[in-house]
């Protein structure tokens, strides 16, 4: 397993009707790194990430991921192959208890998900994990709590739990500090920081600070096209970005 | 993030998980199913006839639950499950005089292939869309009773299903036997998909009625995880369909048409989606509105859609669902 790239993009484009939301993308993420992807409101940046994850089929282009062609591949095999994605409006399991919504992340890909002959909570190794990825965000004691009585805040940290609790290798991570306070976009913070090194991050991004204080790359995306690339030292200093991002 | 965004006392002081509390339902279940077992040598025949067929209704209604209420899939075609086996057992016990292990075994397979073939239809679609669906392969087989003369014996129903003959002290012909078989019946199926709600797969399908796109997202591939679903439901809608034809002792299309759908699905609404005891009791509360009230009016379908309308303003999770201690938001 020494493939050079996590993922990786090739001239991928999508259209829906006449608009090109994604423009011929190229982009190669490598293992382990932390790559933010930012861009202003409507960039496709959210669309990207549907296109890797497979939620949408690609226009054109290949998608490669851990070396594996994933392009024309449905969405809960690309999950086997260790991609795991959060959602920028919170997209969990609102009536079902903070426990049996990491259960539902840690079950998946297991055999035991078609299990129907003995409870859930008698799968003992199952709740183990469930509660371990609740620990990592730090919302353990939450675990008998429904899902829609958290706050938002909590909810976003759940969206996390719920994408590590399947043990991926390429997490892609949709604007996780979406809607947070201040104070809570830095516990946001310090959690991505705390997360497994081991783990490849691609996030998108609107709060600037967070952005580059987690990613050490960046990708800038305009109108569904990369226009730059590098580190965050040089993406701050790119005169096209600071005018188009930061409206300078 | 932090706890003090949401003041603890928000927190209902009884949560529980929602799986981890079984207890809930389980013993009044049992209670009521001892209750009725003691009560029914008192009862003369006729409240016995109902209460035989509210038995076999709940089956249905409690099948249909797991697409309804734990998938989040309004079938309104669960009559041709139950209706494929009904008429697996007027044929083969009538024509071919075969005893009851084989009927319920065909009819129970017959179902399950049945929703095996829709189902592969169906799974594709969601919300209306599936409703239609559903429907239209129910007026499939609902056609089929009708037309297919030489095996249905269309408009005319198959007459004279025997009653089960069994290596049992009492004969099943009798009323209050049958009622025991029958209840045992009810009381198997619900302790099965009692059994199979909890399960971890019982899991994924809630996962699926909350959210797909999230469960597409973990790595499940979902439309599986809905058809498995879609023929266990109808393999259970299946079973009921066996005893319903040895109760009425008749088979005939009225057993497979889009009124036992629909009466099917208010059961369910009306007992509360998304728990099996619910079901069950709206199943038996509406045996013996059509029955009772019927005696008085021929339109008990008006006071039928007037209790419907009732639940739907102030119980809209079904009455069962009223009295779970869950706040609303």
């Amino acid at each position: 397993m020494t493939e050079p790239f996590a993922l990786r993009l090739q001239a991928v484009s999508k259209s829906f009707g006449g608009l090109r939301a994604v423009d011929g993308v190229e982009l190669a993420v490598r293992p382990g790194e932390r790559r933010a992807l930012i861009g202003p409101n409507g960039a496709g940046k959210t669309t990207l990430f549907n296109l890797i994850a497979g939620a949408l089929p690609v226009s054109a282009g290949r998608i490669t991921l851990f070396g594996d062609d994933v392009t024309g591949m449905a969405q809960h095999r690309r999950a086997a192959r260790g991609l795991a994605r959060t959602f920028q409006i919170t997209n969990l399991f609102p009536t079902l208890t903070v426990l049996d919504n990491a259960r539902l992340a840690a079950l998946a890909r297991t055999p035991a998900r078609f299990a129907m002959l003995r409870p859930v909570r008698h799968f003992a190794d199952l709740e183990a994990r469930a509660r371990e990825a609740l620990a990592a965000v730090g919302l353990a004691d939450r675990a008998d709590t429904r899902v829609r009585h958290l706050s938002h805040g909590e909810q976003r940290q759940i969206e996390i739990a719920l994408a590590l609790a399947g043990r991926p290798r390429l997490l892609l991570l949709d604007e996780p500090a979406a809607g947070l306070s201040q104070a809570e976009a830095q516990l946001m913070t310090a959690l991505l920081h705390r997360l497994d090194p081991a783990i490849t991050l691609l996030i998108i991004e609107h709060d600037m600070d967070i952005a580059l204080q987690v990613a050490d790359h960046v990708t800038v995306l305009h109108y569904g096209r990369v226009i730059a690339d590098g580190t965050r030292e040089a993406v701050k200093a790119d005169p096209t970005v600071r005018e188009i991002y930061l409206g300078a | 993030m932090t706890n003090g965004a949401t003041p603890s006392s928000d927190r209902p002081p009884t949560a529980r998980a929602g799986l981890a509390a079984p207890a809930t339902t389980i013993i009044p279940g049992i209670i009521t199913a001892a209750g009725v077992a003691l009560v029914a040598p008192l009862l003369s025949a006729y409240p016995l006839t109902l209460l035989t067929q509210a038995a076999i209704v709940a089956i249905l209604a409690m099948s249909l639950d797991v697409l309804l209420g734990y998938t989040g899939l309004p079938s309104l075609g669960h009559a041709a499950y139950f209706g494929v086996a009904a008429y697996a057992v007027g044929i083969l016990s009538t024509d071919y005089q075969r005893g009851f292990l084989t009927c319920l075994l065909a009819g129970v397979l017959l179902a399950a292939l049945t929703a095996a073939v829709f189902g592969l239809l169906a799974i594709r679609a969601s919300g209306t869309y599936f409703l239609m669906i559903t429907l239209a392969l129910g007026m499939v087989v609902w056609g089929l009773a009708f037309r297919w003369v030489s095996m249905t014996k269309g408009d005319n129903g198959i007459a004279g299903v025997p009653r089960p003959e069994l290596p049992l002290p009492w004969s099943l012909g009798a009323p209050l036997p049958f009622f025991y078989f029958t209840l045992a019946a009810t009381l198997l199926a619900w302790a099965l998909l009692g059994l199979l709600v909890r399960s971890p797969f019982g899991l994924t399908l809630m996962g699926i009625r909350e959210s797909e796109t999230r469960m597409r997202a973990l790595g499940y591939h979902v439309w599986l995880h809905k058809y498995l679903a879609f023929v266990l439901s109808g393999t259970f809608a299946g079973f009921a369909g066996v005893f319903w034809a040895y109760y009425n002792g008749f088979v005939s299309p009225v057993d497979v048409q889009l009124v036992t759908s629909v009466e099917t699905l208010l059961m369910v609404a009306l007992g509360g989606p998304g728990t099996l005891a619910g079901p069950a009791l709206g199943a038996a509360a509406i045996v013996f509105l059509k029955n009772f009230v019927s005696v008085y009016t021929k339109r008990w379908l008006l006071i039928l859609g007037a209790v419907y309308i009732g639940v739907i303003l102030f119980a809209p999770r079904g009455v069962l669902g009223a009295f779970r201690r869950e706040p609303r938001r």
